[in-house]
């Protein structure tokens, strides 16, 4: 490489937040999916990731209008498949960084099969599960991480079960590699654990509860007035290499804790299992082909 | 001591044979069948297999419903379908046997091989039930030949297993098969195992031939062609996979599903020794969506399901249609709906092939008709689906799937391959769905090629990928998505007429009925019946060529493997008669009146079916 050439790929690799900015976010004015496009765009430009080698893979709800508002590859398929999707793209292309932005009825209700396998799979995936606890777009219905008693149009006299617990839930398959939980409301936090999560290598699965000013304004207004009732888990010496306590750490809601719950880099990812390490070549298919043919053929005499 | 016996029988020179071999599942008729099927094909001998398969994973020993084997019908010349009836059955047990005889697939006058072994046995009821039966079989015209072939084995090889290889040998020695090209095979058919292995079936194989030679007092020859280009012996979806690892795919994602799943078994074998992955998902949805995902990303990728898998990926298929993603998704078709009959064949599906998914989702629909057609339909689709961007469905059927039948070996073509993914700059301005005006086709953008940024949406959207509701927008979207099917229907070929282009009668079939059709025709015409026939590769979109190809006879009708309402029953009649799916296809677009016969017996339609089907169509006089 000359000097030229050199510098003219220093210039290209330094991008600016606006390099990220896709269309103009149609999301209410307070929603926490505004706060994590915002984390978002400030990792990829910290980053310096070209636009054009990053996908933001998302399924069917408010979250999943993220990948419109990014200016990179993106996305945005059909209600809760947004994890395989991902898988697939992941598969196909180890050169790409792969998002997935998913919500708490994508994720959690409908896709509910494919995120137990892929926490499984641990492919080297983003996840961000946008959790504002209820159905937005389809106009306030109780979600499966909707606490008891929500009332919501689809339960007018409040829920009737427990909320899901997606943090236990992760924790609980095996092969889970990076668990991480944040709150839309302290963007420093967020950005690092976004951050840590872009940079692990396998599958991390991040945890951010979002408000959602529509339809469910008053959720978590005793949370924010109330610093105590969010622990951070850096400061308060948590061990995140122990899948034992990232467990009961998880368990527990109030004071919601805050960070890295569980960390593990030696988790094989599925893509590095299956991916051949040959040089797939014209001239390979051929020779294999014909070798197959050979098994199977009659030879005239 | 047995080699003279030879000379002194009479060799009975014929044109054809069914053979079955039929046992307990795990008694290895199936591997008996395929060693029988390859040995002839090897000799010049056409050859079309089926494998008798219970539904049941271990159906209880010697019961009616566990009939577990393999049909091989041999012929002179090339055998198309797995024939009629079965003149000559093999078979462990009386009970197995009696389910094929109930099912009326035994031909009058049938020859039996039974193991005799049940005539002694310990059990009272045992015996009793096996005296009843051959009795019956008897008193019912069969030649029943009792040997007792456990014991037979057990003389030779000190193993009452092994029957199957014994059985081999004595059908070696009554089509006067060439016993060490036999004995060749034994090596090729137990190679993997050690030789004690190999050695131990030969010696049961050379027992049987002699036990033949010496106690059999017929014997046939079916004459043979020496082949005189290289064969290929496989099964429908083993071609499949071949057609796959042929087509420059890169990746398979599937779900466990019969009858589909042995192309992935065997994919999954070979793919990874040529770069390729077989992913088995989650589920059928997670398959789907996993082979979209990977084929955005430029890879064009297959899935590979039956029925019930199909209809659950219908959903994602709308998202390849909606988002113009190259697709190829295979669909050996089993009985419906629902679990319906798993290991039977039917052609149940091509509606929701052509129709499925919400909405206006035009996809482009193939179908398989021979074994070797499994083969070069995955090619084609995987061109088609990257040419067009569209979902290709290809097919096939739990017919071809277990069938084996010899086709020249492929010369590879690098053309097959798919082209590298293009990660060149794309030029700036252009948007990903900047179609064009008189085809529809807008040109694939891959992630990683510079200038390309867009999202993907399963929303209504314009040509920039934005998300929008105009009516206009909208309407000019799934105007372009179904030009594409025009663009394609220009470049096909007008399907072939087998016989002449007028007559009294044209057949349209479509799929696996091929072979049977085109028998049928044929006895027809020797028979003096005006009848010709014509079988369909694409139905969506129908190739151009067919209205004018109607025009030279008076009836025309379908021959189908799904339901169709019968003209005789009583609430039944032209305002109400649901008709096959081609037939109605058919008479959709072409406004005449089409009829069809077809049948949901999960079994492939015999061409005697045929043959009667048309000569009462040609015999009733014309109503109106």
């Amino acid at each position: 490489m000359n000097d030229t050439a050199c510098l003219l790929k220093l210039y290209d690799e330094k991008y600016e937040l606006e390099d990220y900015q896709g269309g103009v976010p149609r999301w209410c004015s307070g929603c926490g999916d505004n706060a994590i496009l915002a984390a978002v765009q400030r990792l990829c430009r910290d980053e310096a990731l070209h636009p054009e080698k990053t996908v933001f893979v998302s399924g069917i709800g408010c979250s999943s209008r993220f990948p419109h508002y990014m200016r990179t590859y993106g996305f945005h398929g059909i209600h809760g498949r947004a994890l395989p999707v991902a898988e697939g793209v992941r598969m196909a292309r180890p050169d790409l960084h792969v998002f997935v932005n998913t919500g708490d009825g994508d994720c959690c209700s409908i896709g509910a099969a494919h995120w137990i396998h892929a926490v499984r799979y641990n492919m080297n995936l983003s996840v961000f599960l946008h959790d504002n606890q209820i159905y937005g777009l389809t106009k306030k219905q109780a979600s499966p991480t909707s606490p008891r008693g929500t009332k919501s149009n689809t339960s007018p006299r409040g829920s009737w079960l427990e909320a899901l617990n997606p943090l236990t839930v992760t924790l609980g398959v095996q092969n889970v590699s990076f668990v991480a939980q944040v709150v839309d409301w302290m963007p420093d936090v967020l950005y690092e654990v976004v951050r840590a999560a872009f940079h692990h290598k396998g599958l991390s699965f991040v945890r951010i509860i979002q408000r959602c000013p529509e339809w469910l304004p008053d959720q978590w207004e005793p949370f924010i007035k109330d610093p105590k009732r969010v622990q951070r888990l850096e400061s308060s010496g948590h061990d995140a290499g122990n899948l034992d306590r990232a467990r009961e750490v998880a368990s527990k809601m109030d004071p919601i804790p805050v960070g890295i719950l569980y960390r593990n880099e030696n988790v094989p990812c599925y893509e590095d299992l299956r991916r051949s390490p040959k040089l797939r070549t014209p001239e390979l298919v051929r020779t294999g082909l014909e070798a197959e043919f050979d098994k199977f053929t009659v030879w005239p005499s | 001591m047995n080699d003279t016996s030879l000379a002194f029988k009479n060799v009975t020179e014929i044109a054809e044979h069914i053979v079955e071999v039929i046992s307990d599942s795990g008694e290895g008729a199936q591997r008996c069948g395929q060693s029988l099927g390859s040995i002839a094909a090897r000799m010049g001998i056409g050859i079309w297999t089926v494998e008798i398969i219970p539904a049941e994973i271990r159906p209880p020993a010697r019961s009616v419903a566990g009939a577990s084997g393999n049909r091989i019908r041999l012929g002179a010349g090339r055998v198309t379908n797995g024939g009629d009836l079965t003149n000559l059955a093999v078979a462990f047990n009386e009970q197995v046997l009696l389910g094929r005889v109930r099912d009326g697939e035994l031909a009058p006058g049938c020859t039996i091989l039974l193991e005799s072994l049940w005539r002694d046995h310990s059990d009272p009821t045992i015996r009793s039930s096996y005296l009843k039966t051959v009795e019956q079989l008897l008193g019912a015209g069969y030649r029943v030949i009792e040997i007792a072939m456990g014991r037979e084995c057990a003389a030779v090889a000190n193993a009452e297993k092994g029957k199957n290889m014994f059985a081999l040998g004595m059908l070696c020695s009554i089509y006067s098969l060439d016993l060490k090209l036999a004995q060749e095979q034994m090596a090729l058919t137990f190679g993997k195992k050690a030789q004690k292995v190999i050695d131990t079936n030969v010696k049961l194989l050379d027992a049987g031939y002699r036990w033949a030679e010496a106690h059999l007092d017929f014997k046939y020859r079916i004459p043979a062609e020496r082949p005189k280009e290289a064969q290929i012996v496989v099964n429908g979806n083993t071609a499949l996979a071949l057609g796959v690892l042929a087509s420059g795919m890169e990746i398979c994602a599937m779900y466990p599903i019969t009858p589909a799943t042995s192309a992935s078994h065997y994919l999954s074998d070979v793919f990874e020794k040529v770069g390729g992955v077989v992913h088995q998902a989650e589920d059928e949805i997670g398959a789907c969506a996993f082979a979209i995902g990977a084929s955005y990303a430029g890879k064009c990728t297959v899935t590979i399901t039956s029925g019930p898998g199909y209809s659950l990926k219908q959903e994602a298929i709308g998202l390849a249609v909606m988002s113009e993603i190259p697709l190829v998704v295979v669909n050996v078709q089993r009985g419906g709906p629902s679990t319906g009959q798993p290991t039977k064949a039917e052609q149940g599906d091509l509606m929701s092939a052509i129709f499925g998914s919400h909405g206006d989702a035009p996809k482009v629909v193939m179908a398989a008709s021979t074994i070797e057609d499994c083969f070069y339909s995955v090619i084609t689709a995987r061109r088609i689906a990257e040419t067009f961007n569209m979902v290709v469905v290809v097919l096939t059927d739990a017919n071809l799937a277990t069938s084996q039948q010899p086709f020249p070996r492929p010369q590879f073509d690098p053309a097959w391959m798919a082209p590298p993914t293009d990660q060149s700059a794309l030029p700036e301005g252009l948007k990903p769905y900047d179609w064009d005006q008189a085809t529809g086709l807008a040109r694939r953008f891959i992630p990683g090629q510079a200038n390309g940024m867009h999202t993907v949406t399963g929303l209504a959207h314009d040509r920039a990928s934005h998300v929008a509701y105009d009516p206009q927008i909208n309407e000019e979207a799934i105007h372009y998505r179904s030009l594409k099917l025009a663009a394609l229907q220009r470049t096909l070929k007008a399907p072939a007429l087998f016989g002449p282009s007028k007559g009294e009668m044209l057949v349209i079939g479509w799929g696996s009925t091929k072979g049977a059709i085109e028998e049928a025709v044929e006895m027809l015409q020797g028979e003096g019946h005006k009848v010709s026939s014509m079988h369909l590769r694409f139905l969506q979109p129908l190739p151009p060529g067919i209205k004018e190809a109607m025009k030279g006879f008076r009836h025309v009708m379908t021959v189908e493997g799904n339901w169709s309402d019968r003209p005789e029953d009583e609430l039944i009649d032209e305002s109400n008669r649901r008709y096959s799916a081609l037939a109605m296809l058919l008479r959709a677009r072409y406004l005449r009146d089409i009829d069809c016969y077809s049948e949901v017996r999960g079994q492939p339609i015999k061409p005697s079916t045929i043959c009667e089907v048309v000569r009462r169509k040609l015999a009733k006089p014309k109503k109106s």
